[in-house]
């Protein structure tokens, strides 16, 4: 497959960065809003659950959880709770990764219907857009959408005219990065400290202010509309039988290549398609050293795996994962422990404080690898690194935020233990501490 | 019940625990910080990982914290795993990164749970070589140090103080491992509970400010079991002795009562026994003036005096213990034996006391109203009055969020679960009151209101839930509809509680809430009754049906009795000014006090009493609990000019020159026993504490830690010699590191040792009082040993409901003459705390509080100048205006600087533009 190959692009279709975006009525003349007259004059809340369960619709946010399946544990019926939410993570803080950032920007009518739908599937009484901070635009975007929304009643107390009514709004988050992590988005959504929370209970029982919520990435919901539109035959499809899983993904790349970007394409899209085909391949003189398949909190590739299919259970079988599907290109002029430290340094700064490893984890790490940089470091320091990719790791934490911290650490270890080495001073400089002993 | 295996060994423990809880209640050690027993489990700390494996057969297993994993049956779990250890080594050491390890000038060193669990977890060496994050520190008020440096960052205090006391002034700021714990800006911890932040600080970021200026280590002080004497509740403290000063006080584990907490009156109010005015020797009265006298003369005064008088009258105190008020009863005969409390306490003591001994329902324990699910607090104001029952009564309201857990299948000590599914609701709590108080916000409706009509209320609440209660005619409709909410409430709740006291100052209010918990128990229902009493033994004062104080006034005043003895009271705070001086300028006076008080400025002589710290005695709790509290230490062992001794000691000793039996040695237990033989009401309270002549394995229990230093040259200033130490008959403690010092086991009776014995919570490896784990029968739960204490009667719940068909009239609002309500003070109201310098500081300045309507009426505004005229005195108070008090009704602060003690209902008239 090379980047003229004709296929369908159902999510990124309408949207064109040399223009506005479309407005509602533009938005429906391409078939805008036909999902939602669907669901709610034609299908009961159960039907479009299971149409997006068929589709075997996974979380494009990183974890690859089935949609249909979070969905199909909230309480629904005559006894379940009269409040419940739909929560839309557009926290989209993980490095390297833009995805949302386009399709909200590029189409925010899109995730509106998404959201409306959606909510109809769960029966939700509000639906919230929990947006990064720093996306202004789409925030403007999103706003005008929703009001023009309102205007035509597709949000408000009786949608198309019916009795089911969920009301819409944006938040726009105050800028951490664990505010992705869907229980830490709530309590910051209630005003709380973003802080995960214990599980269980878990959110689609007691989530938002104790009441049943579901918590969705914006590219997920977005693939919802076009689920109930055309069927999961039709989704199962995109992917043209290279992946076992459905639709298409919302790939990119970034680092030192020609042509960084973001693009839709059927799931199971190989690394090198996305590197050579469409991010045009390293920039000249450069050389691919590894590679991050999705976001920061990946482990590390190297350039003999580029021909995995990008989906989760491939790049997971790699000892990586897919995460959000935006790969970041180390190229051979970059030192490993300065692409680590930067990522670290990020972990760390957006550690939330709460359990111990991570919070006073990573910011050893952070400076362990400031010292091995500046050729500074002992070799202790590199054990305890090792160490940390233990001790930091899944089960030992109370959130993924570290164990996900570890994973491009403990492939840096592993590929490329030599620049490590080359940190460590024969004779390191004394520390404060060991100064004011000699004084 | 569940089987559990623990690194190859079956084990016994309760299914419903978690690992840790269960592991713990075995005897077993895992580290742990986030976790606290009344706190529960939150998995933030992640110290106390264990590695759990699927089946017997299982060899890899997976690290799961202890805290979050339940005990169920077919656990198979090993905490010594090398990866668990090395794990739980790792979480020590990344705590330790940023710890400043300075622990010689830290106050929490020798009793910090960071030491005793960074050896448990064998965490060493120290492999950070950078630069440590530093915080500034915040001034929090007269109680609490604050050091963040020190912080590790577990997230307890934030718990403690926010979620389980309420507070609002106190969070956590920043993220990562900058965390801060602290108030949005510096000042003064408002809540009554933050004492608990020492304790509850696993290590020395919050430590205890009055004991920083005379500070020494945990295990340099000694201690005794010992009561608070600052409210009615009996809370059990654990008071630290030096050089013959308490240096400070910590709680000390009653799981029946306080269990781990304690409030800020209770914890920083002890400065009252180590004041430089205070008696120390005899003084007799010389030209108008006291002066210092010895022993033998002042003896020898007081002997003539006795012998010579034809009518010596005697009255009591209810800060006084049983011994110190039944020895004055026997001096002057059962006949001339009078109440320390005024007149009114008087009545409203023997009603209280009634009510709970005759009616059909005794009263519940401090810690069983944490286990109440809808709770009617009917006009008293306890988180003023008995704070510590506040304290709990919160946890009644969080109790909703057990049912939660519960209902979603989860366990209780779920923290983080129960704070998703509870987050603000709470179980239901009815709060009436003359005034705002500090239960308002976790209260589903507040009813303020004059005592009368608080009263109907309760009346009618208890008629709508038993029609046999009688009915109040007149009620308006709303009023109407809120008794029926509240009966309905109580009726749905599976252990309702009804709170009282006397701290409205009204008999109806304690009839009224006698009515609604006898109506709750004629319908089946286990009501939970709790009524606070005015202070430290009014209860025991009360039981021994002393005659009102202002007979013994009058008396004085109009001759017919010459002498009063006057025992650990301030006449002054009993009865009006003028009253007092009518009968003290006629009679002859003698006090045994440890206070310079009004009164003992009029005695003929003074006899320096003991404080609770320096002697023996039995005080009987506000549920009719008898508790001794025992001697800390022996004040003439640094000062052997030191005369002070308990007050039944002086009296055995006034009663044997005046017998002439020259029995002048009584000991604690002659005096308690003879108490107990003579009133069968205290029949039981030998059984409060073991006797003098108990040991434990052949010893005596130690007061002091096995680590005490010292001992050899603290006296050194008096004599080289070192003294034999000072032998103690009146108690099975020693004054000495030497004795039991054991914590007891579960199997060996022999070494068991008493609830009632153990001074200070100590184990080997266990430093801070989380060593209390030591001495539970599981953890949380009761003391192995016994909860000290022992009710003087049981409930008679096969009394006949007797209702009280008094009706009181509602109240008429005259805004001209309104009625004056003292308004009371956790600091202030209390007269030994609130000698305490830093409680003292704490006390609010006067003022008079009105709502918007009647200061409209007088054209005043706040800080408004007004003379308020009560009992003939007169008061310039600044107005504070709180439109949370009814018409018709003014108050002013109970205890604050000059205010005289005024009886609740007295009538006012204000004054406007008098000069200030």
């Amino acid at each position: 497959m090379n980047a003229d190959t004709v296929f369908e692009r159902p999510l990124t279709a309408h949207i064109d960065p040399t223009r506005e975006p479309l407005s509602l009525k533009e938005y429906e003349a391409v078939g805008g809003y036909a999902a939602l007259r669907k669901a709610v004059k034609e299908m009961a809340p159960g039907d479009v659950t299971k149409a997006v369960k068929d589709a075997n619709l996974r979380g494009r946010g990183g974890a690859g959880f089935p949609t249909g399946v979070k969905w199909s544990l909230i309480p629904m019926g005559a006894d379940a709770p009269r409040d419940k939410y739909i929560i839309c993570n557009a926290d989209e803080m993980e490095p390297g990764t833009f995805k949302d950032r386009l399709l909200m920007e590029g189409n925010p009518h899109q995730l509106v219907e998404a959201m409306l739908v959606s909510a109809y599937a769960i029966q939700a009484s509000r639906a919230y857009i929990f947006l990064r901070g720093e996306y202004i635009l789409a925030a403007q975007r999103l706003r005008a959408a929703i009001a023009e929304a309102m205007e035509s009643g597709y949000v408000g107390a009786h949608i198309l005219g019916g009795s089911w009514g969920v009301s819409l709004s944006v938040h726009t988050g105050a800028g951490r990065y664990i505010c992705g992590e869907e229980t830490a988005l709530i309590n910051s959504l209630e005003g709380k400290r973003a802080n995960p929370r214990a599980k269980p209970p878990f959110p689609q029982i007691a989530g938002l202010w104790g009441k049943p919520t579901v918590v969705n990435n914006v590219e997920t919901l977005c693939n919802v509309p076009h689920i109930v539109n055309r069927g999961a035959d039709w989704f199962h499809g995109l992917s043209q039988g290279r992946s076992q899983d459905s639709g298409t993904k919302l790939y990119g790349c970034s680092g030192r290549v020609k042509n960084p970007g973001c693009w839709e394409l059927p799931f199971g899209t190989t690394a090198r398609e996305i590197l050579e085909d469409y991010a045009g391949g390293l920039q000249d003189g450069l050389k691919l050293k590894c590679w991050l398949p999705g976001g920061a909190s990946t482990d590390f590739l190297l350039p003999e795996q580029l021909d995995l299919a990008m989906d989760y259970d491939t790049i997971g079988h790699a000892h990586s994962r897919m995460g959000t599907g935006l790969i970041m290109a180390v190229d051979d002029h970059q030192d490993i422990l300065k692409v680590l430290l930067n990522l670290e340094e990020f972990f760390a700064q957006e550690s939330c404080g709460w359990c111990t490893p991570c919070r006073d984890g990573l910011p050893w790490s952070v400076k362990i690898l400031r010292a091995l940089i500046a050729r500074q470091g002992r070799r202790k320091d590199i054990g305890i690194l090792e160490e940390m990719t233990h001790a930091l790791g899944p089960g030992r934490t109370f959130c993924a935020h570290a164990p996900g911290a570890m994973e491009p650490l403990q492939s840096a270890l592993r590929f490329f233990r030599d620049e490590f080495e080359a940190g460590v001073a024969e004779h390191p400089a004394p520390t404060p501490a060991e100064l004011q002993v000699l004084t | 019940m569940a089987t559990i295996h623990v690194d190859g060994k079956e084990y016994e423990v309760d299914g419903s625990d978690n690992l840790l809880h269960a592991c713990l209640s075995l005897g077993l050690n895992i580290p742990y910080f986030c976790w606290h027993p009344a706190l529960g489990s939150v998995g933030a700390c992640r110290q106390c990982a264990v590695k759990q494996f699927k089946d017997a057969d299982d060899t890899r297993g997976r690290l799961v914290m202890s805290c979050l994993t339940s005990a169920t049956t077919g656990t198979y779990i090993s905490i010594t795993d090398p990866e668990a250890v090395a794990f739980r080594a790792s979480v020590d050491e990344f705590l330790m990164a940023n710890h400043p390890h300075d622990c010689p000038v830290c106050e929490e060193g020798g009793h910090c749970h960071l030491q005793d669990m960074t050896v448990m977890t064998g965490h060493s060496l120290r492999r950070y070589h950078f630069t440590k994050r530093t915080h500034l520190n915040q001034d929090l008020g007269p109680f609490i140090n604050h050091e963040m440096n020190r912080c590790i960052a577990c997230y307890r205090c934030d718990r403690f103080y926010r979620e389980y006391a309420g507070g609002t002034d106190f969070g956590v700021f920043g993220a990562h491992d900058n965390v801060y714990f602290g108030r949005p800006t510096p000042g003064t911890l408002e809540n009554e509970f933050s004492g608990n932040l020492t304790e509850v600080c696993p290590t020395g970021v919050f430590t205890d400010k009055t004991h920083s200026e005379r500070y020494v280590r945990k295990w340099d002080m000694q201690y005794a079991p010992s009561v608070c004497m600052h409210c009615s509740l009996g809370c059990n403290v654990s008071p630290g002795e030096r050089y013959g000063e308490i240096r400070r006080i910590e709680n000390r584990y009653n799981g029946t009562i306080n269990h781990y907490f304690l409030c800020d009156r209770g914890r920083f109010g002890y400065g009252y026994t180590n004041r430089k005015d205070r008696p120390r020797v005899a003084f007799i009265a010389q030209d108008g003036k006291l002066a210092q006298a010895s022993t033998e003369d002042a003896r020898a005064r007081l002997g003539g005096l006795l012998r010579g008088a034809k009518h010596v009258v005697g009255i009591g105190s209810p800060r006084a213990s049983l011994e110190s008020n039944f020895a004055l009863r026997e001096l002057v005969g059962a006949e001339n034996f009078f109440d320390g409390h005024s007149d009114a306490e008087h009545v409203l003591v023997a009603q209280a006391i009634a009510i709970l001994r005759d009616g059909p329902v005794a009263s519940t324990t401090l810690k069983a109203l944490e286990s109440g699910d809808a709770a009617l607090v009917l006009g008293e104001d306890v988180m003023q009055t008995a704070p510590r029952a506040a304290l709990s009564l919160r946890q009644a309201a969080r109790g909703l969020g057990q049912k939660l857990l519960a209902q979603q299948k989860l366990q209780h000590w779920q923290a983080g679960a129960l704070e998703n599914l509870a987050q603000d609701h709470y179980n239901p709590i009815f709060v009436t009151a003359t005034h705002a108080t500090r239960l308002d916000p976790i209260a589903t409706e507040t009813c303020r209101a004059a005592v009368e009509d608080q009263a109907r209320l309760g009346l009618a609440v208890a008629h709508f839930i038993d029609p046999a209660a009688p009915a109040v005619a007149g009620l308006d409709a709303a009023t109407e509809a809120r008794a029926q909410r509240i009966a309905e409430c109580l009726l749905a709740a599976e252990r309702p509680l009804v709170v009282s006291g006397t701290g409205a100052g009204s008999a109806e209010i304690l009839q009224a809430a006698a009515n609604v918990a006898w109506a709750l128990h004629a319908r089946g229902k286990t009501v939970g009754f709790f009524l606070a009493f005015p202070e430290a033994n009014s209860f025991g004062l009360g039981l021994m049906d002393a005659r009102p104080l202002g007979e013994a006034l009058d008396a004085l005043a109009n001759g017919a009795a010459e002498v009063a003895i006057v025992v650990e009271n301030d006449l002054f705070r009993r009865a009006p000014t003028a009253r007092v001086e009518a009968a003290l300028d006629k009679a002859r006076l003698v006090v045994v006090d440890h206070q310079d008080t009004p009164t003992t400025r009029h005695a003929e002589v003074l006899l320096p009493a003991a404080t609770v710290f320096e002697g023996d005695g039995t005080v009987v709790n506000n549920e009719g609990r008898a508790q001794r509290y025992f001697q800390v230490f022996d004040t003439a062992y640094y000062h052997p000019d030191i005369a002070t001794t308990e007050s039944w000691r002086w009296l055995r000793r006034l009663l044997s020159d005046v017998r002439g039996d020259g029995h002048d040695a009584s000991t604690f237990d002659e005096v308690s026993s003879a108490c107990a033989a003579v009133l069968p009401q205290f029949t039981a309270i030998t059984k409060a504490a073991p006797q003098a002549k108990f040991r434990i394995l052949g010893l005596k229990a130690a007061r002091t830690p096995h680590r005490y230093s010292g001992r050899t040259a603290m006296r050194a200033n008096l004599s080289v010699h070192e003294p034999r130490a000072s032998q103690d008959a009146d108690s099975p403690l020693a004054f000495s590191m030497e004795g039991f010092n054991g914590t007891g086991t579960d199997n060996t009776p022999a070494d068991q040792r008493p609830g009632a014995l153990v001074s200070y919570a100590w184990a080997p490896g266990w430093n801070s009082p989380q060593a209390w784990n030591k001495f539970q029968d599981e953890v949380g739960g009761h003391l192995r040993g016994g909860d000290p204490g022992v009710h003087l009667f049981t409930a008679n719940t096969q009394a006949s409901t007797t209702y009280f068909t008094h009706i009181p009239a509602a109240f008429v609002v005259d805004n001209t003459t309104p009625r004056v309500v003292a308004l009371p003070q956790i600091f202030g109201s209390e007269l030994l705390s609130s000698r305490a310098e830093p409680v003292a500081s704490r006390i609010t300045e006067a003022y008079v509080a009105m709502n918007g309507t009647l200061a409209a009426t007088l054209s005043l505004a706040e800080h408004d100048s007004v003379a308020v005229t009560i009992a003939g005195s007169v008061l310039s108070l600044p107005v504070r205006i709180s439109d949370a008090l009814p018409d018709g009704i003014i108050g002013v602060p109970d205890g604050a600087p000059g205010i005289p003690r005024i009886a609740t209902g007295a009538q006012a008239t204000l004054k406007v533009g008098a000069a200030a």
